[in-house]
Order: structure tokens, then sequence, then C-alpha cells
């Protein structure tokens, strides 16, 4: 017997991510105490970019929380898709994502963190369309995909800017010079890149589409993805450079309206929803608004809600997705009208929803009320107040409604549209234990904030460029003042909200539907990429081969006469001193052949006339002390008239053209344009350093006296090599395509 | 082609323009040919037999298929660049090694790897084009 269901696939990565999380505990101490841990080696040293990675208060709060809700959300994994045929996969998935999240946030160098990112990018992709057979989960994975993929190359030139602008790309050194990249020229670029990154990554609006539409993945998935991981990379990135680039009012004014925003419009959109899922979906991307409005600020108030919001979402939310999936397990469906009075059925599951409903709602004393408080605090310290308070206000309200809607109605109120079919029981403890804990910790943490505040919440506040000292105190009680005012109104609204929202959902959907989303946009967007690259192949890709030929010399004549013209030519200088009679043989031959090949009309006859000129060609070499280049131009001539006089008996007979003026002025374009070129090339100064090296070298260094056999196959044989290999693999082309056409043709076998 | 003086003819010509093409690879060195050259002349000796007779019959005067002898003569002039590993020198260092006065090198081996390439490669084209007609 095994302790898994899915035997080593199941346990391994539990065990895994718990060990890295008690690897992570040691840490504690001294991270707690304002010191960092470092460990870097050389990478790509030309460069100057290390393997760094540092340890501080943010990163081991995020490290603690990617490994600690890792172990749970893979324990409950383990059960949740017990006996699924592809479990390995899915479990080499998520311990990829788990890892490159880590790697992430412990980065200390801005070529490092951006690898790690698009890791990142690329296993939750992999994860989201893991029920790849569904036509919409692979959809909405490749959305996510090219959301954040395309924030994640403004992110990388944003980065780059940034290490030019701080002549580093340890960001540890970056951070310390915060006010020198404020000055710097690069500053609104870098700001407008990293930004652009940062909030595609963490789903603010106008990017947020992508983010409900990933519910598409298994439920665990979504409870790590979505709680403490992939779309807090955006607000980790926001916090790791916030030393550098905050406190400009460009940074200000775009983090708090769009915080703002996307906190409010996400909390209505998850008062809307029907489906618990969704509903959790979009209050991820109200909690994401927030932290990314606290980090707009700089007061230190902002700063440590901005930590302690961070530990209690992760917390609660992670507890909710997870018992969302027991319901969804446990009785089938995640729709609200249909689950209700089930508390008796599923008594543990009960319990985390509560504790981490009550978290989410901000009562106290749960860690989520010191959260709340906190935020207000935060809010009325801004140079925005009114604004920020009342976005926190208003989407904190509506967060007591979707808590109560999530952990309250499905547990203890009778369903709306009447009793369940089924009649569910509870979950095996693999699957409530998870939530269970991590709803306990927003009591411990509740009850005892000191315990977070010195080992993460200040660290935290550290990192953000503060003093440990300036972190606000957490507390219960902080007496009676503004924010616990907002507070209990908070709690009113909320539960007017709640009281009011069976009736007023469907009127709420209604308005929202009639705003304009790029998600409604999204499919026409690709459709005409599509059709576009059709247009764009049709026009170019005609398959007729004098097409491609006139396309490809008039882009050199193009290419070439404009180069000329820009640069300019030297004089040049026409003389036939040193011409003699045999040269004007040649000559003859060359000219005569090229003009027979050109005004022929029999292909055997055109054939010929080319032959003639490569054969004078060769001869030419010949003259001039050139035996190898000769002796293989002669021989790649003749095969070329095999090789064309085999292909010619499958043409139809070739149709008089007669003249025609375009094809003519390119051709005079061409040969008067390389002319040109090949006597500018004489009129320049020879470099003969190299040609002197491979004459001296040749004999003692390479025991040859052919010098262009021994650069051939000694002083450049890696060119050799890259070029034979070229040649097999054309051969080789060659030879499927015309093994194909003769399948096609019906012929023998 | 239906041509008894080719026919003929080609019987004595593919097999000196075979040998003709080793020499030309051994003398390379230090004269006028090499690889690339003696597989040109390699590879006219059997097209000259394609056109006498047809592919078929030179595909089997060949033996191997001309692909995979372009794959094998990759391969040996891979194997020739690594072989200076053994000797701790970097890829394609030429290693010389005398047996009673004769020099040998690596890098005839690299040369020999670019004869059986070139030479393979045009017949694959070749034959492959003969048949398709």
């Amino acid at each position: 017997m095994t302790l898994t269901r899915n035997g080593w696939a199941g346990l391994a990565p539990v065990l895994l991510a718990a060990a890295l999380f008690a690897a992570f505990l040691p840490a504690l101490g001294p991270v707690s105490r304002g010191e960092a841990l470092v460990w870097a080696a050389p990478w790509v040293p030309g460069l100057g970019i290390e393997l760094a990675f540092r340890l501080d208060g943010l990163g081991l709060t995020f490290a603690l929380l990617i490994c600690g809700i890792g172990a749970l959300v893979l324990l409950y994994s383990d059960s949740y898709l017990a006996g699924h045929p592809q479990y390995a996969r899915f479990a080499l998935f998520l311990t990829g994502f788990m890892l490159s999240m880590l790697g992430l946030v412990l980065a200390d160098d801005l070529i490092v963190l951006f690898v790690f990112w698009e890791l990142t990018t690329l296993t939750s992709y992999l994860l989201i369309g893991f029920g790849h057979e569904a036509a919409k989960s692979r959809r909405n994975a490749l959305q996510a995909l090219f959301v954040t993929g395309a924030g994640g190359l403004a992110m990388l030139a944003g980065l780059n800017l940034l290490g030019m602008a701080a002549g580093t790309t340890r960001i540890s050194e970056i951070l310390a010079q915060g006010d020198a990249i404020r000055q710097s020229a690069l500053y609104v670029p870098i700001l407008v890149l990293v930004l652009a990154g940062a909030l595609t990554k963490s789903a603010q609006v106008p990017f947020h589409f992508w983010l409900p539409n990933a519910m598409a993945a298994p439920t665990p998935v979504s409870a790590y993805l979505h709680s403490a991981t992939m779309v807090k990379a955006g607000v980790y990135l926001m916090a790791r450079l916030h030393p550098a680039l905050s406190g400009t009012p460009g940074w200000f004014w775009t983090l708090t309206l769009l915080g703002a925003a996307t906190a409010v419009f996400a909390s209505l959109q998850s008062l809307r929803q029907t489906d618990l899922k969704q509903a959790l979906a979009w209050t991820t991307l109200m909690a994401l608004g927030t932290l990314t409005l606290l980090l707009g600020q700089s007061s230190s108030y902002a700063l440590t809600a901005f930590a302690t919001f961070l530990v209690v979402h992760s917390l609660y939310k992670a507890a909710l997705f997870l018992v969302v999936g027991n319901l969804d397990h446990e009785a089938g469906t995640r729709e609200i009208g249909r689950l209700g009075a089930l508390g008796r059925a599923l008594p543990m599951t009960a319990l985390a929803a509560a504790l981490a409903g009550l978290s989410m709602a901000g009562l106290p004393p749960f860690l989520g009320f010191i959260g709340k408080e906190l935020k207000y605090a935060g809010g009325l310290a801004s140079a925005l107040p009114v604004l920020a308070t009342g976005a926190l206000l208003l989407a904190n309200a509506m967060m007591v409604a979707v808590a109560a809607a999530v952990a309250l109605g499905p547990f203890w109120r009778r369903p709306a549209e009447g009793p369940l079919e089924t009649s569910p029981h509870e979950a095996p403890p693999a699957m409530w234990a998870g939530p269970a804990l991590l709803g306990l910790g927003g009591v411990v943490f509740g009850l005892a904030p000191w315990l977070l505040q010195a080992g993460l919440v200040a660290p935290v506040v550290q990192s953000l460029g503060r003093e440990l000292e300036d972190t606000a105190e957490l507390t219960l009680w902080h007496g009676v003042n503004l924010p616990l005012g907002l507070s209990l109104a908070t709690l009113a609204l909320g539960i007017a909200i709640y009281v009011a929202l069976p009736r007023g959902r469907a009127r709420l959907g209604a308005a929202m539907d009639r705003l304009p989303g790029l998600d409604r946009g999204w499919d026409g967007f690709l459709d005409g990429l599509r059709r576009l690259a059709e247009i764009q192949t049709d026009a170019i890709q005609t398959g007729r081969l004098r097409f491609y030929l006139a396309a490809s010399f008039a882009t050199v004549a193009a290419a070439l006469g404009g180069t000329m013209l820009a640069r300019g030519l030297p004089p040049l200088a026409f003389d036939l001193a040193g011409a003699n009679w045999v040269l004007a043989v040649i000559a003859l031959l060359l000219i005569g052949g090229a003009a027979l090949a050109a005004v022929s009309s029999s292909r055997l006859a055109a054939i010929a006339g080319l032959g003639v000129s490569g054969i004078a060609l060769s001869l030419v070499f010949l003259l001039f002390g050139a035996l190898d280049v000769a002796i293989t131009q002669l021989l790649v001539e003749t095969l070329v008239v095999v090789l064309v006089a085999l292909a010619l008996l499958r043409l139809p007979k070739l149709k008089p053209l007669g003249f025609r003026p375009a094809a003519a002025a390119l051709s005079a374009a061409i040969g008067g344009l390389v002319t040109a070129l090949l006597l500018a090339v004489l009129e320049t100064p020879m470099d003969l350093r190299l040609s002197d090296w491979f004459g001296a070298a040749s004999w003692p260094e390479a025991h040859g006296r052919n010098i262009v056999n021994v650069i051939l196959v000694d002083f450049r044989a890696i060119d050799t090599f890259g070029e034979i290999a070229v040649v097999v693999v054309a051969a080789i082309s060659a030879y499927a395509l015309l093994k194909g056409t003769r399948g096609t043709s019906g012929g023998t076998s | 082609m239906n041509s008894v003086i080719l026919m003929a003819g080609s019987r004595v010509l593919a097999g000196l323009l075979l040998i003709f093409s080793v020499y030309m690879l051994l003398r390379g060195h230090n004269l006028p040919g090499g690889g690339f050259i003696g597989g040109l002349i390699g590879a006219t000796g059997f097209i000259l037999h394609a056109i006498a007779a047809d592919a078929a019959s030179a595909r089997r005067a060949l033996r191997a298929p001309p692909q995979s002898i372009a794959v094998v003569g990759l391969g040996i002039a891979l194997a020739a660049g690594a072989l200076s590993a053994f000797a701790g020198d970097a890829f394609l260092t030429g290693q010389w090694l005398y047996l009673a006065g004769l020099p040998l090198s690596s890098v005839l081996v690299f040369d020999i790897g670019v004869y059986l390439v070139v030479f393979g490669a045009v017949l694959t084209l070749v034959f492959a084009l003969e048949e398709a007609v």
C-alpha cells in the first residue's frame, strides 16, 4: 500500500515541495534580522551575467508561500485527480511550475529573472491547457500564453534598458541606485516596458481578460497559479523593482489608477458570477488590483499593508479554491443556485471554508481583519486618499458578499433550485487537510500577528527599500480611529450587498455585458492575423519559379543600388592593359553563351549556352592560377548540365516568350550593378594579411602545400563541416521532394 | 539512352573516373584536388553509367543507397573532428601520425568524409531525377 493514490508520481512531488519548504524555514532567522543570503556562480562572464540568487524578505515570503501551498496543492491533486491516466504528466508540469516560480522570486540577476519568468509562462500554459481535448481549454491556454508572452517580450526590452541605465544586471546593485535610475533619460521607456510585462502577467485592466478564462484548468491548478504564484509574479516584479522605479508621478498614477479600476471592476464581475470558481477567479483579480494600488504608494502603511495582504490573500484564496474543488468533486456542480445545506455532509470542508471565508471578509480576529485595517491606513496616507480609500472600501465590501456566497451559502443555506439528486459526503482527508491548514493559518497569524510581523512582513518592507523599523504595527486593536470606522462601514455594506445579491445578480450581469472588453475581440484578432498571413502568403508564394527569381533579383538590385547611391562609389577605372587574344576569345565565349541562353527558344540550346559560359569562366580561373577553383567550376558546370537536362525532359515544350521589357530591364540592372560592384572592389586596396598568413603557415603548421585544400580541411575545417552538413540536408530534402511528387503522379514502385 | 558506343565506353571510363577521383582526393593536400573535387569526379563516373544504362543499374552497381553514403560521410567527418579531443585539442584540430615515414592524419579522414558527402549527395539527386522522369 502506498501513501498516495497515484504511487510515486503522487508522493514524490509532495515530498519535494515539503522538503523545500523545510529548507527555507531556517532562513527566517537571518532574514528577520535584515540580512540576505546570496549565492552566485558565473554564467555568461563575457556579458557580466551571473547565475545569481538572493534570499531576502520578499523572496523568502514568496518562497515559503510557493513551497508551502505547493505541497498542500500537490497533496490535494493526488486525490482530486486520483487515477487520472496522465497524472505523472500533471505532477511534472506542476512541479516544473513550482521550481520556475521559485527561481523567479530568488533571482538576483535581470536575465536570470527573465528566464524563470518565461518558464512560468510556459509551464502555466501547459497547466491551463491540461484538459487538451477541449477546444475551449486549448484556446484559453493559448490566450494566456500570448498575452503574458507579449508582455514578457516588452519586459525583456525594459529589463535590458534597466541594465543599461544601471550599468549592471545584478538586481541588488540596481536597487541601490534608485535615484540615478529615476533621473535617467531611459526611465520612462523602462517604466512603460517593465509595467507592460508586470500588468499583463498580473492581469490588470485592460489585460485582465485572460485570467478568468484560464479557469479552464483543473481546480488545483487554479488554486495554485491564481493564489500565491503565477499571477502574483507581476506583483512580485513591481515589488522587486519598487526601490528603483517607485516614487515618480508616472509610477504613482499608473499603479494607483489601474489598481483601483481593476479592484472595483473585478469585484463587480465577481458578484455577478453563478459559478463559484469563476467568482473566485474574479476576486483574485480584485486582490491583484489592491496589491498594485498599494505598490503605487510609498507610505510605510501602504507597504506594510502590501506585505500583509500578500500573505492573507494567498492563504484564504488557495483554501477557498480547494474548497470549491471539494464541492465540485463531491456534489458534481459549482453553481451557486444548486449548492446548499451541505454543511452536515462535508463538515471539515465547511470548517475550512468558514475559516478562510472569515479571513477573506476581514472579520476579527482573523489575519484578514488586520490586513484590511492596514489597507485603509495605506489608502488614507495616499496622495489620492479619497480615490484610493473609496476603491478599497467598495472592493472590500463586495469581498464580504462574495466570501459569504462561497463560504456560507453552499453549506448553510437551502439551495435555491431544490436539493441535489446525489447525496454528497466528505472528501478524503488529503483534500480537506490542505484548506483547513491554510484557513487555520489565518486565525493563528490573526491572534499572534507579531510572529508574521517580525518573520516576514518587516523583511518584505525592508526589501521594498525601507528599514525594518519603518513597518507599521500589525495588531488587532488600533483604537477607535478612521480605519476602524471604515471596517464597520465595509461590513455593513457587504451584508447589504449579500442580501440584495440574489435579486440583483441578473441585472448586474446584463449591465456588465454591455461593457467593452478585449476578450470579445480576441478571436476576431486571431482570425485577422490568420487572414493577413493568408493574403501575404498568396501574394508572395505564387508557386511560379519565374516570379521567385524576379523577386530575388529585384531585391538584390534594390539593395545593391540603394547602397551604392547612399554610400557613393570610388572612381571606377576600366583599363584593358594586360588583355591578350586568349582572354578576348574567352570573353566572347562567355558573352556568346549567355546571349544564346537568353534568346534561344529551345531549352536544350539554352542549357548548352549556359554550359559554354560556365566552362569559359573556369578557363578564366585556370589562366589566373586558381587551379582548384577551375577544376571545381568545370565539374560543377558539367553536373549542372546533366541535372538540368534530366529535369528538362519533364517540362512541357517552351513557348516563345518574345521580348519582355520588364525582364530585360531587371537583367540589365543586375548585370550593370554587379559589374560596378566588381570594379569598385578592384579599386579597394586588398588586405593580404590573411592570405600571407595562410601561405606561410600552410606547410609548417598543417603539413600541406595546397593552400586551398589546407584551408578547407584544416584551418577552416569547421566551415567545411557546416557546408557538407548543408549538402546532406539539401540532398535528402530534394530526394524526398522528388519521390513525393512521383507518388502523386502514380509512378512505378 | 540506347547507344552501344556509350555503353561500351562507360564500362572503361567509369572505372577510370573512380580511380582518378581517389587519386585527386589523396593528392589534394599538396596539389590541386581534395575531397570536394574527388567526390564530384567519382559521382561523374556513376552518372555516366546511369546515362548509358539506367538509374536502376547504376544503383545496383553502387550497392549502397547514395543518401546513406552521404550521411556516413558526414559521420566520418564528425568523427575525424572529434578525434582531436583525445589529444586534448579543440574540435577539428589536425592530428598527425608518422608510420615509418608515411604521414597519416585526421585531416585526410576528414577529407574522405567530404568526398563521401559530395559523392553521395550528387548521386542522390541525379538518381532521383532520373527515376522521376
